[in-house]
């Protein structure tokens, strides 16, 4: 949900027209899947919160997101290697989510499976074409790609009870990630800082001024329908 | 997951234009089959041509010869109109992150998703009249060519997302709905199908209001202050009235318009009143009221020099809009330039490969 918020900003200003209509068709189905999964975590809870209440009226430290959505757009090439690295990691996890026990889950799994091979393949090709594009769109390509690598270690860190073990799903990454930087050009970048936290409710300071803007109208009318 | 779940009334909008959407689907067809198969003889007098096609209510086509001042009138026109679904994206686009709830999010993003599509699809429409799209953006950004005066106007609550689609997407049916059977092949299927999706967007822009209108006091209210505030801008969105429209009569003689803009603006008011008693708002018109003579309403005509301030560039947003295209273009240059740049080393590669 997060990243859908995030890609939604980009509505009416990208790069091209097609891709305004590109990145508002992943803002859609990031959404799509984040209602189907809010929906079901409120009904497993069964304390009576629907996918309004959990999206609407928990604070950033409630939030479980990792901490890599919620980082501001930055230019295009950031948002590109948000994307990418986002993709490369949702494709298997939701393949793996597809075959599991849960049935709920194998089924926003096997929906979302094919959703996140269509963004893969929309970022590794803005990956490709900045990064051996010009000389200026390869210093964006390869800095967004230094300043977003940090963010990727959280996303496989291992998560005791999560459906899928997150650490199995590393080798997936690497192998959609590796070639893509290659043919790019680009310089995979030297592992190290590894911040973490998100799924933990400790955020960057850039969460909360996210949550404000999302919340602000739903909190304005406690209980109103829309 | 956007599905329109609204028990809506039997008369809610859409019905009866959809209705019109189809017929006129239907006689492009009918026209297409009747279409004389050859092309005029090498001597034949083609502004006579012309005439006869468009007489006959046959749709002139890209290959087709047409005059100089059909093709100017046309270029502009669908250019105004690709612009409008560019710029219309922003007074929308501007509740995304703030929408209320995540369905509504949902289907406000899918809506401004269309839009950008209505854009690309007039965008190629355009270009059949032998002008580039890189062009037609050029002369929006140096303010030569214009779009709808109502995206000048700001979103300031959340009603107003709900207002835009029921009045300004209402009032830009009743505009484009005959269109489709404009003169012009490419416009008029363009317009066929954007009539469609327009009709679903109107919908649920009744649907959200119609929400408001039976919500909280505070909802209400919001709604009503933003049918207030909109109501005239849409008015005005049918353009001067008849005695001041320097277009009409030309576009009319050669079926791009069917309808003058005071028809169609009359249509559209007796249209809207019913739909606002339904919703349970009031129009801000203290003359509008039922005339059994004319058998239509009465009503108070929108602020003219108003429009025409706004179409000049004095209206509250224009230099906003303008300024966020021209940010958005000039901010993706590097991308493009990067794409352009990759296709041509792509190019060359797959040529030495081939070598």
């Amino acid at each position: 949900m997060i990243a859908a918020q995030r890609l939604g900003d980009w509505t009416s200003r990208a790069p091209e027209m097609e891709e305004d209509v590109a990145l508002t068709n992943i803002a859609l189905d990031q959404l799509g899947a984040a209602r189907l999964l809010l929906t079901y975590a409120g009904e497993l809870e069964g304390a009576g919160r629907d996918e309004d209440a959990l999206a609407y009226l928990r604070d950033d430290r409630e939030f479980r997101n990792c901490l890599l959505v919620e980082l501001p757009n930055g230019d295009f090439a950031v948002t590109v290697a948000k994307l990418f690295f986002l993709s490369a990691y949702q494709l298997p996890l939701y393949a793996a989510l597809a075959g599991c026990g849960d049935e709920r889950l194998a089924a926003i799994g096997a929906k979302a499976r094919k959703e996140s091979a269509y963004h893969l393949d929309h970022a590794s090709l803005w990956v490709r074409r900045l990064g051996d594009g010009t000389a200026e769109s390869h210093r964006r390509m390869q800095a967004a790609v230094d300043q977003v690598w940090p963010y990727v270690h959280e996303l496989f860190a291992p998560f005791p009870g999560a459906p899928v073990d997150p650490t199995t799903l590393r080798a997936a990454f690497d192998a959609a990630v590796d070639p893509v930087l290659a043919e790019a050009t680009l310089a995979r970048p030297a592992d190290g800082w590894a911040p973490a936290g998100g799924r933990d409710g400790l955020h960057t300071e850039h969460l909360s001024y996210l949550l404000t803007e999302m919340q602000v109208l739903h909190r304005a009318h406690p209980g109103a329908q829309w | 997951m956007y599905g329109n779940d609204f028990p809506a009334p039997d008369d809610a909008p859409g019905g009866g234009l959809l209705g019109e959407v189809a017929a006129a689907e239907a006689a492009l067809r009918e026209a297409a089959a009747r279409r004389r198969g050859r092309a005029p003889d090498p001597d034949t007098d083609l502004e006579a041509y012309f005439a006869d096609v468009i007489d006959a209510d046959q749709k002139i086509e890209p290959r087709d010869w047409m005059p100089e001042a059909y093709r100017k009138t046309l270029i502009r026109q669908i250019a105004q109109h690709a612009h409008s679904e560019i710029i219309g994206m922003q007074p929308e686009g501007n509740w995304i992150s703030r929408a209320p709830s995540l369905k509504r999010k949902a289907i406000l993003l899918a809506k401004v998703q269309d839009e950008a599509g209505h854009g690309l699809y007039l965008y190629a429409a355009a270009e059949t009249l032998g002008i580039s799209r890189d062009e037609l953006v050029r002369l929006l950004l140096d303010g030569r060519q214009k779009y709808s005066s109502i995206f000048n106007y700001p979103t300031l609550t959340w009603a107003d997302v709900g207002v835009i689609g029921w009045l300004v997407d209402g009032a830009a049916i009743v505009n484009q709905v005959p269109l489709c059977r404009c003169s012009y092949g490419p416009y008029a299927r363009a317009m066929i199908r954007v009539c469609k999706e327009e009709s679903f967007h109107q919908r649920q822009g009744y649907e959200i209001l119609h929400v408001l209108a039976h919500g909280t006091p505070d909802q209400k209210a919001m709604a009503q202050d933003a049918v207030d505030r909109w109501w005239y801008p849409s008015l005005a969105m049918f353009g001067p009235p008849d005695g001041d429209s320097t277009h009409s009569a030309q576009s009319m003689a050669w079926k791009i318009k069917r309808f003058s803009n005071d028809e169609l603006r009359q249509r559209f008011v007796d249209m809207c009143v019913q739909q606002a008693e339904i919703l349970g708002l009031t129009l801000p018109d203290p003359a509008l009221r039922w005339n059994d003579e004319r058998q239509a309403y009465d009503y108070t005509q929108p602020d003219y020099d108003e429009l025409m301030r706004v179409i000049k560039g004095q209206g509250p947003c224009n230099r906003q809009r303008m300024e966020h295209r021209r940010h958005a273009h000039a901010d993706g240059a590097w991308v493009r330039e990067a794409a352009t740049a990759y296709a041509a080393n792509q190019a060359e590669k797959k040529e030495k490969v081939a070598a």
